[in-house]
């Protein structure tokens, strides 16, 4: 049977095209309400931008590896310059800056270098010699690669962003095999750091968001207000939502962010508890073929690659969830495939279509070994 | 080094393929697990806040979703004694602005002149009272729009955040400022009455509270109560739907014993005079008719005064602002005469003994002036010519002390139990006073003074009323302002009903016999007055005589009377500032009684003089504002002139300067 479908067709990651199809049209269904019913301004522009990203991660998708491999090191020096670039421009122009125009469409930057970081990184640790893995050589790499771009950002400043470059590249480090006591040894200098960053290192209205997070009843009409009319939306939707095009938090303005940060405040209004359980269990399944591919990838390259773009996804989905449910501060990260925004959807794209490729050489060349799938 | 684990490394068993791809896939399996494990606890986050605090935020999003706003509840009519309105409300589309929700001011306030058509004067209030504004307080842009206007801002509304639109009630007074300084205004309420009483109500736009007068007073009782609206509204405040109204219940009526007709007569009568007008019911102690003018219009107050005409009425010599029929204290000069022969006749004296008037009396060391030359007087001629030296002459005798009992009796220095918000009471001299008052012995001088209303002794005209309604009726009325508050029966004065009549007799004979008068008797066959005139010197009579001299040192014009003679119904007080005698008031104190009992005949005499001065109240209000204006821009433009005057004059002084400093002004 299957072999009656061409191959062009069948060789496709088919169940997570068809996972990112229905993730992203039931964004555009909330986008729909959160616009009062309405194709624009939001719900048209998200389905057009993600067909677009669609097909540019399909193409990414026949990319072989070689070409990652080469390219990976020389893209991530270009956008290092373009953060740079647009920090030069920010202190030039006198005001914080975070993309470039190029004409016909704006770019962050930032957003990029977050895929960019993982291949990297995963570069680096592919070509590093095995038995170097436990010496000064395998740290201090991965310091210059993900503290360049970490401190450019954090200097626009944006602390969210900043975060998943970061564990982005420390992910990749940590799967690379790098002792694990390096790592518990930074947990603990992290909970040391934490605090003396919060007071010397963020912005001030930085701080406020966190010390908003951490009691937003305090300021309920200042920065604990989006997280306070969050939460009353989730809360009040209940099991099954107000029913779609129903939200009043949403449709009578008081969610703020309704259609970015906070879509899944608007979608959880309308279809309650259920809804949010089928956005987290989609992610789940995303999560898990990203998991799986890691483990099943032929080569060190993919297998790291993989493993750190899937938490790449992963940083989004749930910082956005863990902040619009009051459990994060409010730091200004978009839930992918449901909020309105151009810029993360190129990322993510980015990310799904390295994978893909990743899930396509796969399935050309299966993993002989001991592996198999945790996942499955 | 060995943080690295070099040292160790023996130890540890060489990296091979596999080794690093189980590290690989345990380590695969730790992240992944962990996502699993803060997706699950994402999930019971979720479950907990949606599922066991659902009813609590359904709440919060109720309350959210749905703005309780207040109606502002009609406000009671008040009403004459008639039932004739003299505060009503006229339906009305008005809008305001409030200041909290406003972003940025300048650019909405022009945005509404622009789609108001709203005058410059107006737009300079609104921003002033902006600046001024405490947040809450919503600031009147404009009422009484039209429909049109009203549609047009209600459709910009998404554009013009803070602005609310209203479809309400405003306040009206028909009769204008003939009504001002009784009834008071309205107006939106400030910071410090909102501290007062701090309901929502008070900051709900289109509310307003009474600021003065009987506005004021019964504030509790017109105001009534206010319905409620809940409305869909979001997070901006703009209304989505109404989902439910409960009306208000309007204000209680309040019924005055005022005649609105006669209290606008009176104002209108008033002319261009500063002055006041009272009428009251000699048989219940009704105060018919309370009327001080100029005034100011209490309808523009209601609306929100502008920043001119305010300016304008404060600047007036006339004072507008105050209410001189309560707090206009005068000498009441002549007027006290009737009175103070009540006191002659209770201390012994004969009506009939007289008294050589030589244009004056010589009291002790001084010889105290008389306008005339009368020769010899009683009771009777002393009181119709108003011969000074026969009270010079008698209050001698009888003491200063029974003059002053007998003001007292008559009701001056007294204040009474009225609704108003302020009465000055004036001063009944004697000699213990004097000595509180100035530690100084009272003399001879003094009871001569006092004995023709000058010197120490202030009234008011309603304290003049009073007397004169005492003297008409033999009972001691009290004055009163509401219908409710009517006392049925007042007592009778302690004073020989003879000797009332004696007074009384005199007092016609002001009008009616060949008295300082005359031209007061009304129009009106077998309606005769009685009366007493009396001026009031201003400055001391070595500055002139009191006419020929500017208008502020011109002597008060005083009339009292009642009328009709034989059976006393209504007394009055006309009062004209600076009227240059008597001469001023008692025309005025004619036609407010002809109008008592003939209206036509009373309408008849105002128009002419209304003619003569140059339109009714408004049209003259209307030009004063003009001209206030014009003189106003004349002024600026002059300043400028000056200004500019004043550089070409030192460019002028640099023609005569150094040739280094013509120079150095080319440069």
């Amino acid at each position: 049977m299957l072999a009656l479908i061409p191959a062009p067709i069948r060789n496709q990651s088919w169940f997570t095209i068809i996972l990112l199809i229905c993730m992203a049209g039931f964004g555009g269904i909330v986008l729909y309400s959160a616009a009062g019913g309405s194709l624009s301004p939001w719900a048209g522009l998200h389905i057009g931008r993600f067909s677009v990203f669609f097909v540019m991660a399909i193409i990414i998708s026949y990319l072989p590896e070689e070409l990652f491999k080469f390219a990976s090191l020389p893209v991530y020096v270009i956008i290092l310059l373009m953060l740079l670039g647009v920090e030069i421009l920010g202190q030039v122009s006198g005001g914080s800056q975070r993309w470039l125009s190029l004409g016909f469409m704006r770019i962050q930057p930032s957003e990029l270098m977050k895929p960019a970081v993982v291949l990297a990184v995963a570069r680096f640790y592919d070509v590093l010699p095995r038995s170097d893995i436990r010496g000064f050589g395998a740290i201090w790499p991965l310091f210059v690669l993900m503290g360049m771009p970490a401190a450019l950002v954090l200097l626009q400043p944006d602390l969210g962003t900043t975060i998943t470059i970061c564990v982005g590249a420390v992910t990749v480090a940590f799967l690379a095999g790098l002792p694990m006591r390096l790592f518990v040894g930074a947990g603990i200098a992290g909970a040391i750091a934490v605090p003396l960053a919060y007071i010397f290192a963020l912005e001030p209205y930085q701080q406020r968001r966190v010390a908003t997070f951490l009691n937003p009843e305090d300021d309920p009409l200042g920065s604990g207000y989006h997280i306070t009319q969050s939460k009353i939306a989730i809360g009040s939707g209940g099991i099954d939502g107000k029913g779609f095009l129903n939200g009043s938090q949403s449709h009578l303005d008081y969610l703020p962010e309704g259609h970015t940060d906070f879509v899944f405040a608007t979608m959880a209004e309308e279809w309650g508890l259920i809804g949010g359980f089928v956005v987290i269990f989609g992610f789940f399944l995303l999560m898990r073929w990203g998991w799986n591919l890691a483990i099943k990838a032929p080569t060190r390259f993919q297998k790291l690659s993989a493993g750190g773009l899937t938490m790449t996804i992963f940083l989004y989905a749930a910082i956005n969830l863990m902040m619009v449910m009051g459990l994060a501060p409010v730091v200004g990260i978009p839930l992918p495939f449901l909020s309105h925004g151009g810029s993360s959807m190129l990322t993510v794209m980015i990310c799904v279509g390295v994978l893909m490729s990743i899930d396509r050489q796969t399935r050309a060349k299966p993993q002989t070994g001991l592996s198999g799938s945790y996942f499955s | 080094m060995s943080i690295f684990g070099r040292k160790e490394k023996t130890n540890q068993p060489p990296i091979s393929a596999m080794t690093q791809n189980i590290t690989f896939n345990r380590r695969s399996l730790l992240l992944g697990g962990s996502q699993a494990a803060i997706g699950m606890l994402l999930a019971g986050r979720m479950t907990y806040i949606a599922v066991a605090e659902n009813e609590r935020y359904q709440v919060l999003a109720e309350s959210n979703r749905v703005n309780l706003s207040l109606i502002p509840p009609r406000r009671g009519w008040i009403v004459d004694r008639n039932g004739k309105p003299l505060a009503n409300n006229k339906a009305d589309f008005r809008v305001d602005i409030i200041p909290n929700r406003l972003p940025e001011n300048a650019q909405t306030v022009n945005r509404l002149a622009e789609l108001l058509d709203l005058p410059k004067e107006d737009v300079e209030r609104i921003n002033s009272e902006l600046e001024d504004a405490a947040g809450f307080q919503p600031v009147a842009v404009a009422s009484g729009l039209t429909y049109d206007q009203f549609a047009a801002i209600n459709v910009r509304l998404p554009d013009l955040p803070g602005i609310a639109p209203q479809q309400g009630f405003s306040r009206q007074y028909p009769a204008g400022a003939a009504v001002g300084h009784l009834l008071g205004y309205v107006g939106i309420a400030n910071a410090k009455e909102y501290e007062a009483e701090k309901i929502p109500l008070l900051v709900t736009p289109g509310f307003k509270l009474g600021k003065d007068g009987l506005e004021k007073q019964f504030e509790q009782t017109l105001r009534g109560e206010p319905g409620a609206k809940r409305v869909e509204v979001t997070a901006r405040g703009k209304i989505v739907r109404e989902l439910e109204t409960r009306p208000d219940t309007p204000g209680e009526a309040v019924q005055l014993t005022i005649d609105a007709d006669l209290q606008r007569y009176a104002g209108r009568r008033l002319g261009p005079e500063s002055g006041s007008v009272i009428v009251m019911d000699c048989l219940t102690g009704d105060i018919l008719c309370l009327a001080s003018m100029p005034s100011f219009d209490p309808n523009s107050f209601s609306d929100g005064i502008g920043v001119d005409e305010y300016a304008m009425l404060r600047e007036d010599d006339h004072i507008p602002l105050r209410n001189k029929s309560l707090v206009g204290l005068y000498p009441p000069g002549s007027t006290v005469k009737p009175m103070n022969v009540l006191g002659f006749m209770k201390a012994g004296i004969d009506p009939e003994e007289t008294v050589v008037c030589r244009g004056g009396l010589r009291v002790g060391s001084r010889f105290f002036r008389c306008h005339s030359t009368h020769g010899t007087v009683n009771l009777n001629r002393a009181v119709a010519k108003s011969c000074d030296a026969y009270f010079y002459y008698f209050a001698q005798r009888t003491g200063m002390d029974s003059v002053a009992d007998m003001m007292r009796q008559h009701g001056l220095g007294a204040e009474y139990d009225l609704p108003v918000n302020n009465q000055f009471y004036g001063t009944v001299p004697d000699p213990a006073w004097l000595k509180r008052k100035y530690k100084r012995r009272w003399t001879s001088a003094d009871t001569a003074n006092a004995s023709i209303g000058q010197g120490y002794v202030l009234t008011n005209p309603l304290q003049l009323t009073v007397m004169t309604s005492r003297i008409a009726s033999g009972r001691e009325l009290t004055p009163n302002l509401l219908v409710s508050t009517r006392k049925k029966q007042q007592p009778a004065m302690q004073i020989d009903p003879e000797h009332l009549e004696i007074a009384r007799a005199a007092m016609r004979d002001v009008v009616h016999g060949g008295g300082t008068a005359r031209r007061a008797a009304l129009p009106i066959p077998n309606i005769e007055v009685a009366g007493k005139t009396g001026t009031a010197q201003v400055v001391s009579l070595t500055r002139g005589d009191g006419r020929n001299v500017p208008w502020k040192f011109r002597d008060h014009g005083l009339f009292v009377a009642f009328a009709p003679y034989d059976n006393p119904r209504y007394a009055c007080t006309v009062v004209i500032e600076h009227g240059g005698g008597s001469g001023a008031a008692y025309p005025v104190a004619r036609d407010v009684l002809t109008f008592m009992f003939d209206r036509q005949k009373a309408e008849d005499a105002i128009r002419p003089l209304e003619q003569a001065w140059g339109g009714t109240i408004e049209e003259r209000m209307a030009k004063q504002f003009n001209r206030f204006q014009a003189n106003k821009a004349a002024a600026a433009a002059e300043a400028e002139a000056a200004a500019a005057a004043g550089q070409s004059g030192d460019t002028q002084d640099g023609d005569d300067a150094t040739p280094d400093d013509d120079a150095a002004q080319q440069g």
